[in-house]
């Protein structure tokens, strides 16, 4: 660490919260349930470092960032904070539909604590970077979302601060916006700005950030070199994941209209499941139950699959098929199937998410850790690994042209 | 990932600045979070700072208030012209052409209208200020300002509404061939105790409304009941004349009084100035805007938890 001081220094940092309704005339007020969202955070951040802070749901990442961004006070402890903080917390912050795209231009800018004259000297720059120059004068509310998305970010990625403040926003917008928001956010971290950058993506945690943060439970579990605190967050995960039955997992969010409850993945192949293996049929298996007793409505399953360093490699979405469930009994099991798991072997990792009516009802972090055996994917004989593969596997045929 | 210094190419941002953009300073300033306790000074260097944001928000809201609206902007004047002339038709079949609650020989619609065109201004600011942080608070989830800017901005909105109305009076005046003598000039100390009132009420209430919702609920209806505790729609000589002085005393509290009051007196030439009324107002709305300040203030920085 530099010996200059630090742009961000942290001491004894802690958030309370009250829970339960405080609103009622004469309620209970003594009584409350508290919840410390951080608790006694220590860290320090040089200059010109860039940092990612990793924890499961709830842990209190976001609310570490939403302090160090003035947003909310701490009830305890102190920050120290040299220079100029930008958040990107959310995208798209104060765009307001009725107006033009040029109109909310200005409004985010100052919105984000840019002067006019400022934004007047990046305006092209900001155009140039969101690709949005033909619907300008255009109101925001005839854009696409991903329009939307990516003028957002142009005006953010322009804010000049000494201190940048990031909140998930990869989590939008296409591959290629993604990409470009990244290597924004790399310019930036290369430029001597300070980045604390927040993601469930570890991949662009790796590549963004020199050093990391793990918080578990509103406490700082473990900071260091990017690498190593990122494996050992997916280590522990990969462990709670074989420790904790899905149904008693407590690190989950979502309205819990519906829960998983078991999850289970095996290869098609014999009855009684052997272990999945590359090129077999896959059946994951997935049990669920819902708080009431009502059928439930629009209900959106996804299981996204990373690998062992948390590279996210592909979903299975009942959107993506098409085969959002109308109607669902309160409980049950569905079942999924992959005709050929085009995975090589190895471990992988399962993140579970259901939505209830657009509602994210339940969101469980590593939720299966699944072992891929090797197997015979193009019925040659041979197997194939990863080292010398890839991530999967694709169908092929080869043929000389003409024949 | 390089550390230190890199042969990267610079963000653009920077870049800007080195080619004579405002210069960043070299030294940033430290900013120090701690919880708050108690009471807390008012920042008046900060709001300045963000003078620009409380413009663009005030522009916003100007500017989405009247799109897609055939009559645009003319609803500032509508709103009043309509409310005079229900009233003057009301006040007609009721008492006659000779009981109209109006100022010695001033048309009722004058009378009338010359005080709802400073009501407007304090109605339209107390509804949209007393709501600004709800109505703002994706922003205030996710950004950091001075939280007094959400109250504030919408005055200036307010304003240009009432730049509007007002221009609307001054035509009704020469209509009439009512000619301002020098008492007009005090006319902008009466608009300024209107936006002290309205800002001083609305920073109670936006603040008390990001904790108890009913306060939203209850603006509406408010905002009526007042305006009918104002001498607006009739004169307050119409309703004081022989009533006891401490009746008189009590009316004068309420800040609207002076200022609807003040505005006659500046335009339509009333005999005597209400001066004891004037300093009421000014007293009240004085008193409301500094414990308004301290008291937004205090709950400022749990905003964010509790809209």
């Amino acid at each position: 660490m530099s010996a200059a001081t630090p742009a961000i220094r942290v001491e004894g940092l802690s958030k309370r919260f009250r829970l339960g309704s405080r609103t009622g005339l004469g309620g209970p007020r003594r009584g409350d349930e508290e919840l410390w969202a951080l608790r006694d955070l220590c860290f320090e951040v040089a200059p010109g470092e860039a940092v990612g802070i990793v924890g499961r749901n709830g842990a209190g990442k976001s609310t570490l960032l939403k302090i160090l961004a003035r947003i909310t006070a701490p009830s305890a402890g102190r920050a120290e904070i040299r220079g100029r903080v930008g958040s990107l917390l959310e995208v798209g912050t104060g765009f307001h539909p009725e107006l033009s795209g040029r109109e909310n231009v200005y409004l985010n800018g100052a919105i984000l604590g840019m002067k006019a004259a400022e934004i007047d000297a990046r305006f092209d720059a900001i155009v140039a970077f969101s690709g949005v120059e033909r619907f300008l004068d255009t109101p925001v509310k005839r854009y696409s979302s991903g329009m939307r998305v990516r003028l957002a970010f142009a005006v953010a990625a322009h804010l000049e601060s000494e201190i940048l403040v990031v909140d998930e926003v990869l989590a939008v917008g296409d591959a290629e916006f993604q990409r470009r928001c990244l290597g924004s956010m790399n310019d930036a971290a290369g430029s001597g700005r300070t980045v604390l950058f927040v993601s469930h993506q570890m991949s662009a945690l790796r590549s963004l950030c020199s050093r990391a943060l793990w918080l578990d439970g509103g406490r700082l579990r473990a900071a260091g070199g990017a690498d190593e605190v990122i494996d050992a967050y997916l280590e522990d995960g990969r462990e709670s994941a074989r420790a904790v039955p899905l149904a008693e997992r407590r690190d989950r969010s979502g309205s819990g209209e519906l829960r998983f409850t078991r999850l289970e993945a095996c290869g098609g192949g014999s009855p009684g499941g052997a272990a999945p293996a590359t090129g077999r049929r896959l059946v994951v298996r997935i049990g669920y139950a819902s708080a009431g007793r009502e059928p439930l409505k629009g209900v959106r399953l996804a299981l996204l699959w990373s690998d062992a360093r948390g590279q996210r490699l592909t979903s299975l979405d009942t959107r993506l098929g098409n085969a959002d469930f109308e109607e669902l009994p309160p409980e049950g099991e569905i079942r999924c199937e992959v005709p050929e798991l085009p995975l090589l072997p190895g471990r992988y990792r399962v993140d579970a998410w259901a939505w209830v009516a657009g509602r994210v009802a339940d969101d469980v972090p590593h939720a299966l850790e699944v072992e891929v055996a090797p197997g015979d994917f193009f019925g040659t004989g041979r197997t194939s690994s990863r080292e010398k593969h890839g991530p999967f596997l694709l169908r092929q045929s080869w043929r000389i042209e003409g024949e | 990932m390089p550390e230190g210094p890199s042969p990267r190419l610079n963000f653009g941002p920077r870049r800007a600045d080195a080619a004579g953009m405002a210069p960043h300073t070299p030294a940033p300033e430290t900013v120090v979070i701690e919880p708050q306790r108690g009471w807390v000074p008012i920042d008046l260097a900060e709001l300045w700072r963000y003078r620009e944001l409380i413009g663009f928000l005030a522009l916003r809201d100007i500017q989405v208030r009247y799109k897609q609206s055939l009559l645009g902007i003319g609803w500032a004047v509508a709103q009043p012209l309509a409310t005079m002339l229900v009233f003057g038709l009301l006040f007609r079949a009721l008492l006659g052409r000779e009981g109209m609650p109006t100022l010695e020989g001033v048309p009722y619609a004058v009378s009338a209208y010359c005080a709802l065109v400073p009501w407007q201004l304090f109605a339209r600011s107390l509804q949209s200020s007393g709501d600004s942080l709800v109505a703002n608070k994706q922003l205030i989830h996710k950004v950091y300002f001075p939280r007094l800017v959400a109250p504030i901005a919408p005055l200036l909105a307010a304003l240009v509404d009432f730049g509007c109305a007002f221009a609307v009076l001054a035509a009704m005046l020469a209509a009439y061939g009512i000619l301002p003598d020098p008492a007009a000039l005090a006319l902008p100390l009466f608009v300024a105790l209107a936006v002290a009132a309205a800002l001083g009420v609305s920073l109670w209430l936006s603040a008390l409304n990001a904790i108890y919702r009913d306060v939203r609920h209850a603006l509406p209806f408010l905002v009526q009941i007042w305006m009918f505790l104002t001498p607006v729609v009739y004169t307050s000589e119409s309703v004081l004349r022989g009533r006891p002085e401490w009746l008189a005393w009590l009316y004068g509290l309420n800040p609207m009084t002076g200022v609807v009051e003040g505005f006659r007196w500046a335009l339509l030439g009333a005999a005597e100035p209400p001066w004891s009324a004037v300093a009421a107002s000014t007293a009240v709305s004085l008193a409301l805007l500094v414990s308004g300040l301290y008291f937004f203030r205090r709950l400022e920085r749990s905003f964010a938890d509790l809209v």
